[in-house]
């Protein structure tokens, strides 16, 4: 029954941040200047071809007008026309989203693991030098943004020692006849292995570039976290029942230490999926926050609206996940 | 005399050198309970600690023996000393609040080592635990075996973790202050289910207290520390009776009494305490020689 209403609850603060963003959103892009008829007419257009198009799409209407009609239309799953590629919203929005999230997703991957071995290495080798590696490397990746990862990654595996595809998803030449837009996932379940060997190449290093600021959070968060617990009576009474130190850190220090690194690898996976944009960018990989930068570009206000909308509703469902996680993870909070 | 488990001159320092341990020698004969009291600070606890090998990292043995079931812990390596341990001795932790795995179900935390170290089956580890659990009195064990720590009680935890240290049937258990972290009343119950145990079992057991009355209970012989020092070993009789050293003695007429409880509290006096404290000092120099 309180299962149920805390869902309600939930869907109900959703609904809610979504109207908020989508409310601030709206307005902001009409207020900054940028005409986005203005854009798409070539130079010689009349006034008179300017107001006719700005009628067509109705930023002849006050904001909060154009916003009901918007509002309207996105309860009927409408999200409008964009402007610059004359096609629905919501099916370009739609298309690019699985190429973001095989990127986040395999991003978040990475770093749970590299992160993950660090914060164990460091516990198991505490008081060393080991330890005193794993802070320097976990602060050094901490202190550079993804998006200079992405440069310094394209510079080793794209020039010097060109390994990785620097840019684009897939290779064009390669014979691909795919059912959904998940070209990696449904690679991997029709067991495509060279398709999928390619995806992995083009995706390397943007993933990376994203997981290693998370990888280093997650380090320097479960290391401590592991370092508290490791000092806690259970854990000494394991020891003396003739358990090994690897036995001990996994298994009795890792499931509950693991706690508060989630909630916080939660919130920093929301400015992973964030650090998209600039990343897709650099790489020219073909996702969302690519396909963000070009609705700015050309003021495509409906595009980026529905990009914004995604983003937002993108986060709240992994916080959402990571509550779920954290319940299922922790045994008081079962049954509270 | 020598005990199943024999400590010998076992000293224990800081990285600085400063000693917490100094050439600490006792004995625990097989199923006996030799009580150790000393007040907080005295390194009672860091004498468990060094039998059971879990002395804070910052702490080193710097000389002494360990004799455990006729083996010297302190010359085996660090992954048999473990063995030895986890074979032998087993821990009645002080704060069963805290020493139970909070994402863990009660029924793992006793069965899994018995399977996990001592290779025993699961079907032998599952009623091992439910029969150990019946015996701590602890009504509808397989429920409990089923629950987590946070849902139940204090007292009900630290019966857990009793029935736990008997399951593999160790020779040696060390009880720290087991009953320092629970109500007063529990406090009894669980004190009689201790000795109630040792006795059926037949355990040879190191009672860590600060509480002499507690030592009078259910000890058989007893150490008195102070500063890291074994000022008095002796059996229980005799100590109560003419207790040798003059600390011990203070502390005897220490303990308030029930007719008399205010009047009976006395503080250990000072030319006590600094005749202890000279008799460190000339230790601490005999021993840097």
């Amino acid at each position: 029954m309180t299962l149920l209403r805390k869902f309600l609850l939930r869907l109900i603060t959703t609904a809610v941040t979504l109207f908020g963003v989508a409310v601030i959103v709206f307005i902001v892009i009409r207020v900054v200047p940028g005409n986005p008829i203005a854009m798409m007419l070539p130079p010689g257009a009349t006034d008179a071809d300017i107001a006719r198009l700005q009628a067509q799409y109705g930023f002849d209407k006050s904001i909060f007008e154009q916003f009901l009609i918007w509002l309207g239309g996105v309860m009927q799953g409408d999200f409008g026309q964009s402007i610059s590629l004359r096609q629905p919203v919501s099916s370009l929005v739609l298309g690019r989203l699985p190429a973001t999230l095989e990127l986040s997703v395999v991003a978040l991957m990475i770093a749970v693991v590299m992160g993950g071995a660090l914060a164990l290495l460091g516990t198991l080798y505490r008081g060393t030098r080991t330890e005193g590696a794993v802070d320097i490397s976990a602060g050094m990746a901490l202190s550079i943004p993804d998006f200079l990862w992405g440069l310094v990654l394209i510079l080793l595996f794209g020039v010097l020692w060109p390994v990785f595809h620097i840019s684009g998803r897939i290779s064009p030449a390669l014979n691909t006849d795919f059912a959904t837009n998940f070209y990696l996932f449904e690679a991997i379940l029709r067991l495509k292995f060279d398709v999928v060997a390619d995806l992995i190449a083009h995706m390397f290093m943007p993933a990376l570039a994203l997981a290693i600021p998370l990888a280093a959070i997650i380090a320097q968060l479960l290391k401590q976290s592991l370092k508290e617990t490791m000092h806690l009576d259970y854990v000494t009474l394991a020891r003396t029942k003739g358990y090994n130190e690897n036995h001990i850190i996994t298994r009795e220090a890792l499931p509950n230490a693991i706690l508060p690194t989630l909630t916080l690898v939660g919130v920093q996976f929301t400015f992973l999926i964030g650090g998209t944009v600039i990343i897709e960018r650099l790489f020219s990989y073909e996702g969302l926050g690519n396909m963000a930068i070009d609705a700015v570009i050309n003021r495509d206000l409906p595009l980026i609206q529905g990009i914004v909308i995604l983003f937002a509703l993108l986060f709240t469902l992994v916080n959402l996940v990571v509550d779920m996680l954290y319940a299922v993870l922790n045994p008081r909070l079962r049954h509270a | 005399m020598s005990g199943y488990l024999s400590v010998r001159n076992l000293t224990v320092a800081l990285q600085t050198g400063e000693p917490i341990l100094r050439s600490v020698s006792l004995n625990v004969a097989a199923g006996q309970v030799h009580g150790l009291v000393g007040e907080s600070g005295a390194g009672k606890s860091m004498i468990g600690k060094a039998v059971l090998g879990t002395l804070p990292r910052a702490l080193h043995v710097i000389s002494g023996e360990i004799w455990l079931d006729g083996v010297d812990l302190l010359k085996l390596s660090p992954a048999a000393r473990r063995k030895q341990i986890g074979a032998t001795a087993a821990l009645i932790p002080q704060d069963p609040l805290t020493a139970l795995n909070p994402s863990k179900r009660i029924g793992p935390q006793i069965t899994r080592r018995l399977v996990d170290i001592l290779g025993w089956s699961k079907q032998n580890a599952q009623a091992r635990a439910l029969e150990l659990l019946d015996e701590v009195h602890i009504p509808n064990p397989e429920r409990v075996m089923r629950s987590y720590p946070h849902e139940l009680s204090g007292g009900m935890r630290q019966r857990i973790l009793i029935a736990s240290a008997f399951a593999a049937e160790p020779k040696l258990i060390i009880a720290d202050e087991p009953t320092t972290a629970l109500d007063v009343t529990v406090q009894k119950q669980i004190l009689r289910l201790i000795a109630e145990m040792q006795s059926h079992h037949g355990t040879a057991l190191l009672f860590v207290t600060h509480d002499l009355g507690v030592v009078s209970k259910v000890c058989d012989s007893l150490s008195v520390l102070y500063a890291g020092k074994v000022l008095e070993e002796a059996r229980m009789h005799r100590f109560f009776m003419h207790p040798v050293h003059p600390y011990s003695a203070a502390l005897l007429a220490a303990t308030p009494t029930y007719t008399n409880p205010i009047d009976s509290l006395l503080p250990v006096s000072e030319t006590v305490i600094e005749a202890v404290e000279q008799e460190v000092l000339e230790h601490d120099i005999r021993a840097s020689r």
